[in-house]
């Protein structure tokens, strides 16, 4: 696709300028350039959904003609949905990027899941604990993320260059100013910093960008008629042997989708017949609900997604 | 009218800025049922009447607790007409500087005043804030009008006396209560003597004279690529004006010139670059570049026809506005690490500031930046200041201008062979007298 221009009026406006994804797309761009400028040992945090990847096309752009020169760093709970990973593996390839795959397997081998353990717990051991402990084994002084500033509350603070402790840990009270353009890349000695190219993008930013480049998604987003639990407001697909039928409950067919994806236990699907991304779009637009709505773990207590980050969450 | 409006809100505690927001994304239809139930929840642990609206933008817990705004929150909204991004920015004074960074990237500024207290000294200091950081367009929401029975009087007299404080910036002031609604996203009947358009069709409808495409070319090189033995382009944002395959461009501070060759991109090559997108050029010529270098346009002598183009300064010295956001004052002994455009160098300043204080100093680099006033380019006028112990973001400056050989500013220092063609170059009447002029120096400096 060309570089669109938006001639607001034609007869008089005839400054070129960028229409607001590619404004986006630049900005991005520029971030992931100062990383690789500034940083030593950078990864990026790939996760499968949707943002990771826009990040990874971003990533393609903005270092071409030359590789993705960092690696690819994916946090793997064993409860992610079978069709992520095979999606993972194929992407992984296709862009010719080096692929970490981390599991806390110490945890996993104790029988680490939701149910057993709370959401809390599990979060913090298979995500959390595992993501430092992987960042740690690489040495890597700065982890690019695709988190988004309208995702959730506290994320709305989050820096585009976020400093974390020597234990991975964000203090919201003691972030550095940022302004302009200008990213403070300086760290001290076991700091290390989160980046967050996509900090600008709303949801619809995401779901009209993979549309104009024609991006890659998982299967999952798009609807079809799927076998799931149907609980309260939640549509749950049966994938781990621990996610079971509660009295009275029994599978049904659904046509439904993922409108964000996690891990198979805790996360839900939506009705949906939204099979194509602009009818994606279509949906979001007319949708009164939002994105993270159906994760379990933003949910579990007031303010938890601020918890999960001092802790080391993305 | 550009697609996307960058905004800023600014008030004092109190002045009910969260709120409005709140109102705005809530009336706009940004914000999800799923996060007006939880909104509701949470109230029930304050009295802030059924919804309290700022509980969409007091994102962390603390903030919740005690009631107030501590941090920055960017807000994504649209309507058919705009997309924006909100920064709402904390009034306390000791967060002063989450101000100047909600400003550094917005469009319009929204000062939010009551109209039971007038203008206070943090609108003041929030309206001086935004106007350094190069805001001209304000908007003037007179908020809690419904505490003043939407007395006009009262109106007029906070607006007159704003108008005064922001000197030479447009004003648009609207008569509002946020907690009720009026003339946040339609107009109100409680205000017939009122004409103006709400705040909401203002925000859509205004138009910003921030056109980055006319100023001058200016590319600060990020990255060198050089996946191949055969390719060598430079990676960068293009932070003002455009550039097309052929032109001539210079690099700085080294004045060396060249052709731009390829304009590359994933796409596919293209013919023209311009403001803000990212980029890589290959140049005609294998010249010296690195990362923090700018490419500018070149002039080529005999060009009459061409859009003449001021060149960027390249030098050591520079005056700036510093606004300081460090508890540990600013201090002229120490020497400071400094990131301008994609450069980092040593710096050391004239005069020490105190947190939130806001001064001119006289900056002295160990090496050349190339550089432009703030005035003329927000990119390359700008710059922060970073604690070599801490590392923490301990000033913003904003140039103002370059110091000039002999200037009072209390450093000294030899101005540079380069600073000195360059700032030749600017002072000639005339591009034949430019030329001329900068002949004749180097045939000084190489002889």
């Amino acid at each position: 696709m060309s570089i669109a221009t938006l001639p607001s009026e034609p007869n008089i406006d005839v400054t070129p300028r960028l229409d607001h994804l590619r404004a986006l797309e630049a900005e991005s761009i520029h971030i992931l350039r100062e990383v690789v400028a500034e940083f030593e040992r950078p990864v990026m945090l790939y996760s499968i959904g949707k943002d990771s990847s826009v990040m990874l096309r971003l990533a393609q752009k903005a270092f071409y003609p030359g590789p993705i020169p960092f690696p690819l760093l994916h946090v793997d709970t064993t409860y992610k949905f079978r069709e992520m990973i095979r999606f993972r593996d194929e992407m992984a390839e296709a862009v010719g990027a080096r692929l970490i795959v981390h599991t806390n397997d110490e945890a996993i081998s104790e029988g680490t899941q939701p149910f057993m353990v709370g959401t809390q717990r599990c979060c913090g051991l298979l995500k959390t604990k595992a993501l430092l402990d992987a960042l740690q084994a690489g040495d890597f002084d700065a982890a690019i993320g695709g988190a988004r500033r309208d995702e959730e509350r506290s994320r709305a603070k989050e820096r585009v260059f976020s400093v974390r402790d020597s234990s991975g840990q964000w203090d919201p009270k003691r972030q550095r100013p940022e302004l302009w353009n200008l990213l403070n890349a300086r760290l001290r000695p076991g700091e290390s910093i989160r980046v967050f190219p996509l900090s600008n993008w709303t949801e619809i930013d995401v779901w009209q960008y993979i549309h104009v480049e024609r991006i890659p998604i998982v299967p999952l987003y798009y609807a079809r008629e799927r076998d799931v639990i149907v609980r309260g407001n939640s549509l749950i697909v049966q994938e781990q042997p621990f996610v079971v039928t509660m009295p009275g409950e029994k599978p049904r067919v659904v046509k439904c989708r993922m409108r964000s994806l996690g891990c198979s236990p805790c996360t839900g699907a939506i009705r949906s017949d939204a099979d194509t991304v602009p009818k994606i779009i279509q949906e979001l637009i007319s949708t009164r609900h939002s994105e993270r709505q159906l994760r379990i773990i933003d949910h579990d207590q007031d303010g938890s997604m601020e918890l999960k980050k001092r802790e080391g969450y993305f | 009218m550009s697609g996307l409006l960058r905004i800023c809100t600014a008030g004092s505690v109190d002045d009910g800025k969260s709120t409005l927001i709140g109102r705005m994304l809530h009336d706009s239809q940004s914000v999800y049922e799923d996060q007006v139930h939880s909104v509701r929840t949470a109230s029930t642990n304050r009295a802030a009447g059924p919804i309290d609206f700022s509980l969409f933008t007091d994102g962390l817990k603390a903030e919740r607790e005690q009631g107030i705004t501590i941090d920055v929150a960017y807000r994504y909204f649209a309507t058919a007409r705009r997309k924006f991004i909100l920064a709402d920015t904390p009034g306390h004074e000791q967060y002063t500087r989450n101000m100047a960074t909600g400003a550094s990237t917005a469009d319009v500024a929204i000062l939010l005043v009551d109209a039971r207290q007038g203008v206070r000294v943090q609108s003041r200091r929030h309206a001086r804030i935004a106007r350094l950081l190069g805001i001209s367009d304000f908007v003037l929401a007179i908020n809690k009008m419904d505490l003043v029975n939407f007395d006009r009087d009262v109106f007029d007299g906070i607006r007159e006396e704003f108008e005064g404080i922001l000197g030479g910036a447009r004003c648009h002031a609207i008569p509002l209560s946020a907690l009720h609604g009026d003339n946040v996203i339609a107009p109100s009947d409680r205000t017939p003597w009122f004409e103006g358009p709400s705040l909401l069709e203002y925000l859509e409808t205004v138009n910003v004279s921030r056109d980055l495409t006319s100023l001058p070319f200016r590319f600060p090189v990020q990255l060198v690529l050089r996946p191949t033995d055969q390719f060598r382009g430079y990676a960068g944002q293009v932070a003002s004006g455009a550039i097309r395959v052929g032109d001539p461009v210079v690099t700085w501070p080294s004045g060396r010139a060249a052709r731009v060759s390829r304009i590359v991109a994933y796409d596919g090559d293209l013919d023209m670059a311009f403001a803000p997108m990212s980029v890589t050029l290959t140049l005609d010529d294998e010249i010296d570049i690195s990362r923090g270098d700018v490419l500018a346009r070149g002039q080529r002598p005999g060009d009459r026809g061409q859009t003449v183009e001021y060149p960027p300064i390249v030098g050591h010295h520079f005056e700036a506005e510093v606004v300081w956001m460090d508890e540990r004052p600013l201090d002229p002994a120490r020497v400071y690490l400094l990131k301008h455009a994609t450069r980092t160098v040593t710096a050391e300043v004239s005069h020490g500031l105190l947190l939130n204080q806001i001064g001119t100093s006289a900056v002295s680099t160990a090496r050349p930046l190339v550089f432009d006033r703030y005035e003329a380019n927000r990119t390359t006028g700008s710059f922060i200041l970073i604690d070599p112990s801490t590392h923490f973001t301990a000033g913003a400056g904003m140039i103002v201008s370059a110091a000039r050989q002999g200037a009072a500013s209390g450093l000294q220092a030899p101005v540079s062979a380069a600073e000195r063609l360059a700032l030749a170059a600017r002072h000639a009447p005339s591009d034949a007298d430019a030329i001329e002029t900068v002949r004749k120096a180097l045939e000084e400096i190489l002889t």
